[in-house]
């Protein structure tokens, strides 16, 4: 199977490519490296731990700037170990943030091992009996660039992409915490001074 | 407790609104009962029912990185179901507020609340909070303060914890 769906770090590059000032906040391993390698700024808060938390932490940003589009990028095993954040997020729905997984359908950090979504585990199916009202499954380039179109407009929105399980090259970002938040509240609130 | 409310779960409120608090997580307690209604009724509070603890640790501090403060309202029972997650804040040095219920510690009739309540401030301590203990009510409101403080101002995870003398014991009659 690990020949199977799109390469990672060229759907992450597509999707992101119009990103516009959209905040994208993302989950351990390599959805971090591959946010990184599409482009580096400021308005991406990497996760190198707090596992469970990318989609939760996107919804505490998307409550607190509900001007901004918020753009979780995260993995299938990440999301499973918070699912019950589909269900928190269903019920608040915020029109601002949309939770992308990056489904290679493995623990790409750990050996590989299979994650639920390789035996049936069916993520999108998940969000939206959880009150995602719109759930995309993304597994060609035509459907890559349909989800890039909408990805930063308005509503709630879940997709789960299909991702090759191939190796890619570990793209580290900055990973001290403090230098990430930081520079996450300089360029997005002016200063990283408010309480 | 009058219904105007002039108990514990009132002066904390007024002390959240004080200290600017806009999102409210929290997992239910029956000691938080009329706080977390407080929070519900009040338009310029979100307030977030969660399906476990964590998710408020890391909603949190999204909020916070966004602009907003906030506080997590949980029972003790809930502790354990944090620390991984408290990695955020104390890496990050991201403030988190949390007012926390106790069971397990005084006159506790269910022995399964035991293991976690007696727990609870040292594993939160472990987990790099700062505890502060409360054993009467009218400790919480000015406590919850200097927590919020020591939060917001210079940026640690800081923790209210209400002991069950202050919130009751429930007996489970045989």
């Amino acid at each position: 199977m690990s020949g199977a769906g799109l390469d990672r770090r060229e759907a992450v590059r597509r999707l992101l490519r119009d990103r516009g000032d959209a905040l994208v906040v993302t989950g351990l391993g390599n959805p971090t490296w591959d946010v990184a390698a599409a482009g580096d700024t400021p308005l991406n808060f990497y996760l190198w731990g707090a596992m469970g938390g990318a989609a939760m932490l996107g919804l505490g940003l998307a409550l607190a700037q509900p001007d901004r589009r918020v753009v979780v990028v995260t993995g299938d095993g990440e999301l499973l170990m918070g699912l019950g954040s589909l269900a928190t997020t269903g019920v608040e729905r915020p029109r601002n943030l949309a939770v992308v997984v990056l489904d290679n359908a493995r623990y790409g950090e750990t050996g590989m091992q299979e994650s639920h979504t390789a035996r049936g585990v069916d993520l999108a199916g998940v969000a939206s009996a959880a009150g995602f009202a719109d759930v995309a499954r993304v597994r060609t380039p035509e459907e890559l660039d349909a989800l890039a179109d909408r990805l930063f407009g308005d509503g709630l929105l879940f997709a789960a992409v299909s991702v090759s399980a191939s190796p890619t090259k570990p793209e580290l970002p900055a990973r001290d915490g403090t230098h990430l938040r930081a520079r996450f509240r300089e360029a997005l609130l002016g200063s990283d001074e408010l309480g | 407790m009058s219904p105007g409310g002039d108990g514990w779960p009132s002066a904390a409120y007024q002390t959240l609104k004080a200290a600017g608090v806009r999102q409210v997580a929290f997992v239910p307690d029956a000691g938080l009962t009329e706080l977390i209604r407080r929070c519900e009724e009040d338009r310029e509070i979100r307030a977030v029912s969660l399906t476990t603890e964590e998710e408020g640790v890391a909603m949190l501090a999204g909020a916070w990185l966004g602009g907003q403060r906030g506080v997590l309202l949980m029972q003790s029972s809930g502790v354990g179901n944090c620390v991984n997650m408290l990695a955020l804040n104390q890496e990050c040095r991201i403030p988190l507020l949390a007012l926390i219920t106790m069971r397990g510690t005084y006159g506790e009739g269910n022995p399964w609340q035991v293991p976690m309540g007696q727990a609870a401030g040292r594993a939160l301590a472990l987990a790099g909070v700062i505890v502060h203990e409360v054993g009467r009510a009218d400790e919480v409101g000015p406590t919850l303060a200097a927590a919020a403080r020591l939060a917001f101002d210079s940026r640690r995870a800081a923790a209210v914890l209400v002991d069950q003398r202050v919130i009751g014991s429930k007996a489970f009659a045989r």
